[in-house]
């Protein structure tokens, strides 16, 4: 007990870590059965259905399915090389994670912040460093498989991340003009407070041209639909990784979905407000929110499992149904509802900016390589500086 | 042995383990990775002297974006294997020595003159780091000119590195 | 803590070091990165002193370098290219054409 009063921020570090990387791998999982069922539903399918209750097991059976796979390596490729690229493609993207608060600073245990693992001065900058390291998972990656559609791919692909991350970092910049530091937290509570006492001040109403721009830069960036011919199988097999098998392959793989998580994560901190709520303070009744969710999960698992499953899959559903409702239950305690209100909308914000990606892979057609490298540079990269500059020239008559 | 000192002979030593590899490496590619590694190394070492400012920008422009360049070129000129020939007998045998004795003499006269030793004393991150904001009000304020020059020789280079790398058609 | 002289040996290692890459590479691009590692081994000093004599003026000098030195890689590069796709060769014992 000693150890852990005298070094607080090692302990505590250790503990965050360990619990956010445990979550992360299980959100990467489950957002690869969201986006099937989403996509799906979109194509009037029904998806991922018999690996376990609605499907929701297919995401285990995959991940087993990985690690069974044999394990080729092409014959000339470069052995040390060829093994890095994965790694670091999903260990920056994990890494990006670290960075993002969840929740309000203010909830401290033992002195220090619950809900993110770093909080430096420089955040944001950071997450753009580390987004900027990724390209080399892709490069490497197809330099290394020594093989004509994999190098290709990866040149492409990655001459599209380099171009595509300068109108990433200048849409944001806007907003740092508006918020006036590059610290998350400063960030999100420059965002506090209503308009007319009930519109949020958020910097997407004041910024929605760079708002758009962010988000089409980061669609590009994270290699999705629309702009993911690097990886379309009717035209380079499947890019950069078409000589990855087996866990590689899955590295690969968790390192998109963790690029569209921590863009998403990005997207609601500078653009929406981040852990704060929509409604405004005084309208109590929001804190019952996440134990409503929760409760009315749970009671549509429960009517599931009366009426629809079998078997197994009735009995997995039950599980959930009996998890769901003790989570509603804990909820509603007032204690946990105060800790557990700035999560919840982080949570709900992220989850809508994932099925607005999904929604969007799941409708448009893809770019052809050199409309999309004519969009970024000619189109988005002018109309990301002129944000800046029309926001710079505002702030400073209006201060003037 | 505090943290600082540990983290630094941690990244000290990443640091010379990537020179030392950029030599000796065979392959172009593999240089360029070892001097990713120095770079990252170099980055902590930022951090640690409390320059946060300077630490990203290492990372955002040198690592990730020269060294992209430099990877990029490797791959698309596809440069493969140097040929290994016998290196000189006299720079292996006396050139490494007399280079220890170079690097022993600098650190003597770091540790033991008393011009070096003010220097030496002085212990680095006592203090807090060095803010964005300060940094941005010099680089506004008083080094305006270069600032901008330097903004017009980036210009420059980009226009010089289209024309030069385009073919003619 | 760390003494400043520490940083400084260091520096001074890591660019006795590229001065050795410089002169026994033989690849063109290898010869590049090793003037970039002396590059970086400037900056750590500079940052060193920033630190020792708390001044800004080292960290703003630190700035101008990693750019021009980002300038400079693009401008070189695309000359390394042009050497490739004329002389055929990455050798620099080979693009000998002004030697006497």
């Amino acid at each position: 007990m000693g150890f852990i009063t005298e070094h607080p921020v090692l302990v505590v570090s250790l503990v965050k870590i360990a619990v956010l990387l445990f979550i992360v791998m299980t959100a990467l999982a489950y957002l690869t059965w969201f986006e099937r069922k989403v996509v799906a539903r979109i194509q009037s399918r029904w998806g991922p259905y018999y690996v376990g209750a609605h499907g929701l097991l297919q995401p285990l059976a995959d991940g087993l399915k990985f690690l069974f796979k044999e394990d080729l390596t092409p014959p000339a490729a470069d052995r040390f090389v060829y093994l890095l690229a994965p790694f670091i493609a999903l260990s920056l993207a994990l890494t990006a994670i670290a960075l993002i608060p969840f929740g309000p600073p203010g909830i401290r245990v033992l002195g220090q912040p619950v809900f993110v693992v770093s909080n430096i001065d420089i955040g944001l900058l950071f997450v753009f460093a580390i987004t900027s390291m990724g390209v080399y998972g892709v490069a490497l990656a197809g330099w290394s498989s020594n093989s004509k559609y994999p190098l290709l791919g990866s040149l492409r692909s990655s001459a599209q991340m380099i171009s595509y991350e300068v109108s990433l970092t200048l849409s944001v910049v806007g907003v740092l003009l508006l918020a006036g530091s590059l610290d998350f937290n400063q960030i999100i509570s420059g965002q506090s407070g209503y308009y007319w006492h009930f519109l949020p001040r958020w910097h997407v109403w004041l910024q929605i041209v760079g708002f758009l721009c962010y988000i089409t830069a980061a669609i590009a960036e994270t290699n999705r639909i629309p702009f993911d011919l690097p990886e379309a199988e009717t035209e380079l097999v499947a890019g950069f990784h078409t000589e990855y098998s087996s866990f590689k392959f899955a590295m690969f793989f968790m390192a998109e979905y963790a690029n569209m998580i921590t863009v998403s994560c990005l997207a609601t901190i500078l653009f929406f407000g981040g852990w704060l709520s929509p409604f405004p303070d005084s309208w109590h009744w929001q804190l019952y929110l996440p134990a409503a969710g929760l409760l009315a999960l749970a009671a549509y698992c429960a009517w599931d499992t009366v009426t629809e499953m079998r078997g197994i899959a009735r009995l997995q559903f039950a599980v959930v149904t009996m998890l769901a409702l003790v989570g509603g239950l804990i909820c509603l305690l007032p204690q946990v509802q105060v800790v557990i209100i700035g999560p919840f909308w982080f949570v709900t914000k992220v989850l809508a900016f994932l099925f607005f990606y999904v929604w969007i892979r799941g409708t448009l057609p893809r770019f052809r390589y050199d409309q999309l490298m004519s969009f970024g540079w000619k189109l988005l990269l002018p109309v990301s500086l002129a944000n800046l500059v029309i926001t710079a020239l505002l702030i400073v008559v209006r201060h003037g | 042995m505090t943290i600082p000192l540990l983290l630094f002979f941690i990244c000290a030593i990443l640091a010379v383990v990537g020179a030392v590899s950029l030599i000796l490496a065979r392959e172009p590619i593999h240089s360029a990775l070892s001097l990713i590694l120095v770079m990252i190394a170099l980055a902590v070492l930022y951090l640690l002297l409390g320059a946060e400012f300077i630490a990203a920008v290492q990372i955002i422009v040198y690592a990730g974006a020269v060294m992209v360049l430099f990877v990029f070129v490797i791959m698309l000129l596809n440069a493969g294997a140097e040929e290994r020939t016998n290196w000189s007998r006299i720079a292996l045998w006396v050139g490494v020595p007399l280079g220890f004795f170079l690097l022993l003499e600098c650190a003597h006269w770091l540790y033991g003159s008393p011009a070096g030793a003010a220097i030496g004393t002085g212990s680095a991150a006592a203090t807090p780091g060095i803010s964005t904001a300060a940094l941005s009000e010099q680089l506004f304020t008083n080094y305006l000119f270069p600032f901008e020059a330097t903004s017009i020789l980036i210009l420059i280079a980009i226009l010089g590195a289209m024309v030069l790398a385009r073919r003619d058609e | 803590m760390v003494p400043v002289s520490y940083y400084l040996v260091l520096s001074a290692v890591l660019f006795g070091l590229g001065v050795v890459a410089f002169i026994f590479k033989r690849n063109v691009i290898t010869i590049f990165m090793s003037i970039e590692l002396m590059l970086n081994a400037v900056n750590l000093a500079f940052v060193a002193f920033a630190r020792a004599w708390h001044q800004l003026d080292g960290l703003v000098f630190v700035f101008f370098v990693i750019v021009v030195a980002a300038a400079e890689a693009a401008v070189g590069l695309a000359i390394v290219i042009t050497i490739a796709h004329n002389r055929r060769t990455l050798n620099v014992e080979e693009v000998n054409l002004l030697k006497f």
